[in-house]
């Protein structure tokens, strides 16, 4: 990608490995991505592909040991993180660059006040006395839309619902007005309705406030209508590549196209078997020679399990690691493009989206 | 609140007389009695001594009596050291086992806390390795070795401290049996603190205070701490009841004019009158530290407020 000087985030071959009883797990292995200012980027992948750690180690936050950054750059306004003494690294988290994780019944602290949790981060980065700290708080918890907040900012975490916390996570996490927030998975352990209400505030807030965002999950309905970039992890590395609405578009990796024909479509033939890519993520302490996903891929061929994938470069801002990058491209696109000609040429739109639904499914 | 502590402290007091019952009813199923000596006493005088503490009466009378007495804290007095009230020996025993088991424990939690979280927060290095080997010696050898083992050492070979007696309050005749008698719960705070902070240091909500830019000492003491200290609280019951075991061995190894050593040579003497005034007297504490021990924890954790 290119970087303009309006460049946040520029993350050169990261590797983040973990040493196990197993053997040396390489759970980031060479990842490498660039974030411009207010953008927000989606990191897609299954469980255990690595998208978690690689943010942990954005802000050098993976648990040492096992944990161990081995190489790579992470320049944050040109400035390398990882390169910091701990004590700027802490200036920096929390408060330029901040974090919403997955979990938000575990995420706040049982044993404290919301309050107290809320005024720690703006009285520790803004030098806000406690009364300042205070009034920052309920306007947080205003803004992020819990109702009463003025009565309710002195409760503990399990007087909130799910949602709730999450919210609250958000509030925390906004506090001082971060140039880059982080949202690890944050609608994962959500309820589908309460889902919608996150991504919508995480959205809003993001516009009101310019930041860049990098948001993590693995589903891929969640960052389409969020994202501006998304990168596609498997097994610890970069697997696609792509501005939004090529990715959905025209796949070029056939992980990528796997992932997409996983997420249910509304047309679906009722008692049909929805679609899954086969076989379970890999082992990713003993990787197989070649490429990753070969044994689950449906296009591999001999190369695939003995000769490491290229990454290549099938559009200005788009790259794949596949050998057969090219020719997935092209298929992709030509069935963008017959899909397209069958939407001008159909007169109802219900029975068009039977029909596309269908054809995208025989067709791939 | 106020009303679960009113209803505990209602609970305790059935549960203080289901105690006594169980004890009475011990001392009766058990062979021989207060009269059963080596010198066999004269039938006279035997009865006579029966009829003065109300013995022959029937059983149902004689409870009838121990629990209105138990009822209004009275024991009567005991057959052995005539002329002495239960409740005199009492106030004149508690202050040393009280003081003994109060240093014991001070001691066993200073040590274990600092022994644990260090331990937890430097995970598989030396001081880990050597704190939980100390505690594991710790929880293996008994008092009664433990105890003996340290006179030999530091009185008898090294003639540091004194071996036995009581000396009043500050002396350095307490040093060895506080030592004995706190090593167990030292290992055990030092044990559940570990693992307890290692828990709480792997958990979602220290990731987030660390994701805060806190220092690491701060992530410690104000979001750790409170989270990997709670299973030390809820030993701190449990622990009390073995404390008071554990002060009878002590205080006999000792030779200290305590509650534990008293209860012995009543056992001993079957001196029933006593028996059953410490045996009340240990169970209200008990049960009163556990109830603190449930105010404590509800106070930590705001989850299991009531």
């Amino acid at each position: 990608m290119s970087s303009n000087g309006h460049t946040l985030l520029s993350v050169k071959d990261l590797r983040t490995y973990f040493e196990t009883e197993d053997g040396t797990v390489k759970a980031v292995d060479g990842i490498s991505f660039d974030l411009q200012k207010g953008e927000t980027l989606g990191i897609v992948g299954e469980s255990g592909s690595g998208k978690s750690v690689t943010n942990l180690s954005i802000i050098r936050l993976v648990p040492r040991p096992p944990g161990r950054i081995v190489s790579g750059e992470v320049l944050f306004h040109g400035q390398d993180i990882m390169a910091l003494a701990d004590d700027d690294v802490r200036k920096i988290r929390g408060k330029r660059i901040s974090m919403i994780f997955q979990d938000p019944m575990t995420s706040l602290n049982p044993f404290m006040r919301i309050s107290k949790q809320l005024m720690e981060i703006t009285q520790l980065h803004l030098g806000h006395t406690k009364s300042q700290a205070y009034e920052h708080a309920i306007h947080m918890l205003e803004l992020v839309g819990i109702p009463d907040a003025r009565t309710r900012v002195d409760s503990y975490p399990h007087e909130f619902s799910g949602g709730m916390r999450q919210r609250v996570m958000i509030a925390m996490a906004l506090s001082c007005q971060p140039e880059l927030l982080i949202a690890d998975e944050p609608t994962t352990a959500l309820d589908v309705t309460i889902q919608a209400q996150i991504l919508e505030l995480i959205k809003r807030l993001k516009e009101q406030t310019g930041a860049s965002v990098i948001l993590i999950t693995h589903d891929l309905g969640v960052v389409a209508g969020m994202t501006d970039h998304i990168i596609v992890m498997y097994a610890g590395k970069v697997f696609e590549q792509a501005p939004t609405h090529e990715l959905f578009d025209c796949p070029g990796n056939p992980y990528t196209k796997g992932l997409l024909r996983s997420v249910p479509d509304p047309a679906h033939e009722a008692g049909t078997p929805l679609y899954q890519i086969p076989g379970l993520p890999p082992d990713v302490a003993h990787l197989p020679a070649g490429c990753p996903f070969a044994p689950r891929c449906e296009r591999a061929e001999e190369i695939c399990t003995r000769e490491y994938p290229p990454f290549v470069q099938l559009a200005r801002e788009h790259f794949s690691l596949c050998h057969f990058a090219e020719e997935v491209y092209a298929q992709s696109c030509r069935e963008r493009d017959a899909a397209q000609n069958e939407v001008s040429e159909t007169v109802e739109p219900i029975d068009h989206q039977a029909t596309n639904g269908q054809t995208r499914t025989k067709n791939a | 609140m106020l009303r679960f502590i009113m209803r505990r402290i209602l609970v305790t007091i059935p549960m203080v007389l289901i105690v006594v019952t169980l004890t009475w009813g011990l001392i009766r199923l058990a062979p021989g009695n207060f009269y059963s000596g080596e010198k066999k006493l004269p039938p006279a005088v035997e009865k006579n001594l029966r009829e003065k503490y109300g013995l022959n009466q029937p059983w149902y009378v004689q409870y009838y009596r121990l629990m209105r007495n138990v009822v209004q804290l009275d024991f009567g007095t005991s057959l052995k050291y005539e002329g002495q009230s239960v409740n005199s020996i009492l106030v004149r025993t508690v202050p040393v086992s009280a003081i003994l088991g109060l240093l014991a424990y001070l001691l066993a939690l200073t040590v274990g806390l600092i022994a644990g979280v260090l331990a937890a927060l430097k995970q598989n290095s030396k001081i880990d390795y050597a704190s939980m080997a100390l505690a594991m010696l710790g929880i293996s050898l008994p008092s009664f070795v433990l105890g003996p083992l340290l006179v030999l050492i530091f009185s008898l070979t090294l003639y540091w401290l004194p071996p036995a007696r009581w000396n009043g309050f500050p002396s350095w005749n307490l040093l060895l049996p506080v030592l004995t008698l706190s090593a167990i719960y030292m290992a055990y705070i030092a044990r559940l603190t570990r693992s307890g902070m290692l828990e709480v240091l792997r958990s979602d909500y220290i990731r987030t205070a660390r994701a805060k830019g806190l220092k690491e000492l701060d992530v410690i003491l104000r979001h750790a701490l409170r989270g990997g200290l709670l299973p030390v609280v809820s030993f701190t019951g449990p622990a009390l009841a073995l404390l008071v075991t554990g002060t009878v061995v002590v205080e006999r190894i000792f030779a200290l004019p305590g509650l534990g050593n008293y209860f012995i040579n009543a056992n001993l003497n079957r001196d029933e009158p006593l028996i059953i005034g410490i045996v009340a007297f240990t169970s209200i504490v008990i049960l009163l530290f556990n109830l603190l021990v449930d105010i404590a924890y509800a106070y930590i954790d705001p989850r299991i407020r009531y």
